[in-house]
């Protein structure tokens, strides 16, 4: 997030799109929902669902799937023809405006109403409301990303941001939300195919002599490395011969699972350190116990880079270790001896490494998280990006045109399907599926359907239904919903069992290598 | 200092900032007025009337925590008319509903005949969930009161245990509102709210239906506010006393909210979660997941030793063998094929330390930059 959760309660006009928040965020929603209810704020929500947010908004857009460059473009030409945008902003901070101007000049409100569904004159108001705030806050999450034009729609929101002045101030900014504790610190830490920890590129000259002074060796790597969503075609093709995965289950959350399930097996050597069995475990050749959250020191960095403690209050079960502690004492066997007294002699390491991170230490952060960055031990962190400039200098626009999802429906597959997750269950199910409570209120796997589609398929309530996509079939149970809009169907995918990402389809996103599990094409028939 | 916003307090002079009640101000100056219904970051509703102080030239007490500070105004906090005012209200509490700790009262005949009733109508013979935890039982303590002054009134509902995270014991409400407000006004579920009139008030979710049926999604907001035993963790309700366990303040593992939380800890296990008040960036929410999703740290399914894949089967496996067989293939395998030939997926689960040393472990070991998370996932 540019800004705070805090910060949300500033904004006069929030736009959420492409998140269930008050599922998936539950705590985040809340500030959302206090804004609007007791603050004035107003809300637009962009979403095809129609999500319990909807409930409190002024305005709910229901695009079509994977027509979000084409809405958004659709705002700007509005926001331009009317004269609506921040001069001073577009003038002094950014380049590219007239690209910009360029390229959204053809999508006028009834164009965008054709492609997206969503009548002109919404995209009319939505454009003046969000362009009248004097801080105005855009929240998005997966909706937006994991399609294969997600870096497209991630770029399209920020100039819409930019457009307004909304970066770089109190109450506004562009707010993605992790789905996962920490997906922010994944990334911060080098978890990442082209960067070292802070973002530093692996094939920086400067960047990789400072790793290689710092570690004690010679030779590192200045190719960019495989995304995960390269690695497993590279397994399949035996290019790629051994995976140590620490703590993820691949085999629910990738797309396209069956082939994902060919590609893993197809490894000469698998090791998977995790808490529990689980269906990526089962395919290990070694499964190493690691100790859960509760059971170690450390720290996560939150959505809004807000570097936080994790402290132990358990013990770990039997002789489950640190993932830290497996990971050292592999590298310790293969030669290059790792060895710390503690997460926060870890800590003291990288911090020094890592720009952003050099002035944190467990010390400071033992009250209060403090925000990245924080370049120095008097530094206080950095709640809002981008409140002078922005790194490169001047925020850039670029032309950005409107594709069509990867597939799409025809005569054969003839309904939409996206994916997500319900507010009980959490991601691959293995943490939240132990909680019985949890399981009482989300026991299974579900279709959820508007009732009109649902009498086209001659579908109850309650009936089981098979999916069938061009990559696999799954059998659940039919949910009416109001949430559901004719022509497209929801399924979780935390369920093993009836895996929505069977049906997923695995096209990518060139640039950010995410799969697009937000749109594909499906058939339903009532099962036997 | 503004010389024109001064209040006195038990004859201390204090500034204040206009629009702050008479409460603020004292709570920042250390002066210990006891509240009930009051929930920082809520409307103030003035429920309760236990927050009552004497103000100068008043008629009446006034309830601190909705009356502004005024200029000049002379207050006082435990004056002899406050005390009383104070122990009546907790009497007439305590004897409103199933107060059946030790406080109800200290004659022998009537605590049996007490303690018979509260058996019949709460099929328990057990004493309050919240016994030595609870702000009623403070306050009776504090002031030196017992129940039996009035005649107990009938308990009008039965407790509501058919879901699976939250007991409502309406015999224990004391009807403060707490929970409403943080429903409402801080986690804006909107799922309950008063419902009834006069001596049969109480809380209900629309239509006076069970939670599980209507908008609830049991955050437990309420809980944590709930000044009595009326809601109760179902997990923890008898299971954990406060003196048992300690709290440990950690990040919730969920998602990227980050919510601070207090494991609550006894005999090596979690037995209870709440938020941490007062500290960003939930300051004391939390969600469903937060707060009642911590079963699978003590699950017996959880993985506890090495395992090695033999024939198709696993076997437990020694750290050691595990480990130098990890280093042997791995190593193997870079010197056949290369550093590029192997992938690390590294973790959105896991620390950042364990991610700095997988990034390294990676570069600098296997010597490849082939390493990823499956957050996009
Ligand atoms: S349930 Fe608890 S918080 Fe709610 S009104 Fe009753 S006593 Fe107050
Ligand atoms: S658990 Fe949360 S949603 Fe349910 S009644 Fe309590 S505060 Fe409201
Ligand atoms: S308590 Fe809920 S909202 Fe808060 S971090 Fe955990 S999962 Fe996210
Ligand atoms: S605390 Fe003031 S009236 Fe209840």
């Amino acid at each position: 997030m540019t800004n705070t959760i805090g910060c949300i309660e500033k904004a006069d006009v929030i736009l959420v799109t492409g998140s269930n928040t008050t599922e998936n965020h539950p705590v985040l929603s809340a500030f959302v929902k206090r804004a609007v209810e007791f603050k004035g704020a107003r809300l637009i929500v962009v979403d095809p669902r129609r999500i319990k947010l909807a409930g409190f908004a002024h305005q709910w857009l229901r695009p079509n799937l994977g027509t979000d460059v084409a809405w958004i473009n659709g705002m700007m030409h509005v926001i331009i023809k009317e004269n609506l945008y921040d001069k001073t902003f577009v003038e002094n901070r950014t380049t590219g405006f007239q690209e910009l101007k360029a390229v959204v000049e053809k999508y006028t409100p009834e164009y965008v109403a054709e492609i997206t569904g969503i009548p002109a004159q919404s995209i009319i108001d939505a454009a003046r409301m969000y362009a009248g705030a004097k801080a105005g806050s855009i929240l998005y999450c997966m909706g937006i990303t994991q399609h294969t034009t997600g870096t497209d729609n991630v770029k399209s929101l920020a100039h819409l941001s930019m457009l307004c002045g909304n970066m770089g101030i109190e109450g506004g900014g562009v707010n993605p939300l992790r789905g996962q504790n920490n997906v922010q610190g994944a990334c911060d830490m080098g978890g990442l195919p082209n960067v070292f920890t802070g973002y530093q590129p692996v094939n920086n000259a400067d960047a990789v002599k400072k790793m290689e002074d710092a570690w004690g060796v010679s030779g590192l790597s200045d190719k960019i490395g495989l995304k995960v969503t390269e690695m497993l075609p590279k397994a399949h093709d035996g290019e790629l011969k051994s995976l140590y995965i620490i703590g993820e289950n691949p085999l629910v959350s990738d797309p396209d699972l069956n082939h994902a399930e060919k590609c893993i097996s197809n490894l000469d050597f698998l090791v998977v350190q995790d808490i529990f069995m689980t269906e990526t475990t089962r395919l290990a050749d070694v499964v190493l116990p690691s100790a859960c959250f509760a059971e170690k020191e450390g720290t996560f960095s939150n959505t809004e880079r807000r570097v936080q403690r994790v402290r132990k209050a358990v013990n770990p079960p039997g002789e489950a270790w640190d993932d830290w502690k497996i990971t050292c004492e592999i590298a310790t066997r293969m030669g290059y001896p790792m060895s710390y007294e503690s997460s926060e002699a870890i800590f003291e390491e990288l911090s020094k490494l890592t720009p952003s991170y050099g002035g944190i230490t467990y010390d400071r952060i033992e009250e209060e998280g403090i925000h990245w960055p924080c370049p120095t031990a008097d530094h206080p962190g950095t709640p809002i990006l981008h409140s002078g400039q922005f790194p490169i200098g001047r925020g850039i626009f670029f032309a950005i045109d409107y594709i069509p999802p990867a597939e799409k429906a025809d005569d054969e597959y003839p309904v939409y399907l996206t994916t997500g997750r319900v507010i009980y269950q959490y991601h691959t199910g293995t943490m939240t599926r132990k909680t019985d409570g949890l399981n009482d209120r989300a026991p299974g796997s579900f279709v959820e359907i508007s009732p009109q589609d649902a009498e086209k398929y001659g579908l109850a309530d309650g009936d089981l239904v098979n999916v069938e996509s061009r990559r696999g079939n799954i059998t659940a149970r039919v949910n009416f919903s109001d949430k559901a809009v004719e022509g497209t169907v929801f399924i979780p995918f935390h369920f093993a069992e009836a895996a929505a990402n069977k049906l997923t389809n695995a096209a990518l996103d060139p640039v950010s290598g995410i799969p697009e599990y937000k749109v594909c094409a499906v058939k339903l028939s009532k099962a036997a | 200092m503004d010389a024109q916003n001064i209040i006195i307090i038990n004859g201390n002079e204090f500034s204040f900032e206009p629009g702050e009640t008479i409460l603020q101000v004292a709570r920042r100056n250390d002066i210990d007025i006891p509240t009930l219904c009051h929930l920082k970051g809520a409307t103030p509703t003035g429920e309760c009337r236990i927050c009552v102080v004497e103000v100068e030239g008043a008629r009446t007490l006034m309830a601190s925590c909705v009356t502004p500070a005024s200029n000049g105004m002379v207050v006082r906090t435990e004056s002899q008319k406050v005390i009383e005012a104070r122990r009546l209200i907790i009497q007439l509490m305590l004897a409103s509903g199933n107060h059946n700790c030790a406080v109800r009262g200290s004659d022998d005949k009537d605590w049996t005949q007490f303690q018979l009733s509260v058996q019949q109508e709460d099929n328990s013979s057990e004493l309050c969930p919240v016994w030595g935890d609870c702000r009623l039982q403070d306050l009776a303590y504090r002031y030196q009161v017992s129940g039996e002054r009035f005649p107990k009134t009938e308990t009008l509902f039965p407790m509501e245990t058919v879901n699976p995270f939250i007991v409502r014991d309406f015999s224990r409400c004391i009807r403060c509102g707490r929970c409403v407000q943080a429903c409402n006004e801080v986690q804006v579920n909107k799922a309950i709210n008063f419902g009834y009139r006069g001596a049969s008030t109480k809380i209900v979710a629309a239509g006076d239906r069970p939670l599980k049926d209507s908008d609830c999604v049991f955050c437990g907001e309420c809980v944590q506010v709930c000044p009595v035993g009326a809601l109760v963790e179902k997990n923890a309700r008898y299971e954990v006393r406060p003196w048992e366990t300690k709290k440990v303040r950690t990040t919730c593992s969920y998602c990227g909210v980050g919510c601070q939380l207090h494991l609550h800890v006894k005999d090596d296990k979690v037995v209870k979660v709440t938020g941490v008040e007062d500290v960003a960036p939930n300051y004391g929410s939390l969600c469903v997941k937060g707060r009642f999703g911590f079963d699978f740290v003590n699950s017996s399914e959880r993985l506890t030793t090495p395992l090695i894949k033999e024939n198709g089967e696993f076997r437990k496996a020694s750290w050691d063998e595990a480990l130098d067989l990890v280093a042997k293939r791995f190593g193997e395998i870079k010197k056949a094929h290369g550093g590029d030939a192997m992938g690390v997926l590294t973790s959105a689960r896991v620390t950042n330390e364990e991610n700095y040393i997988a990034n390294k472990f990676t570069r600098a070991v296997l010597k490849t930059n082939n390493i990823d998370h499956c957050a996009r996932l």
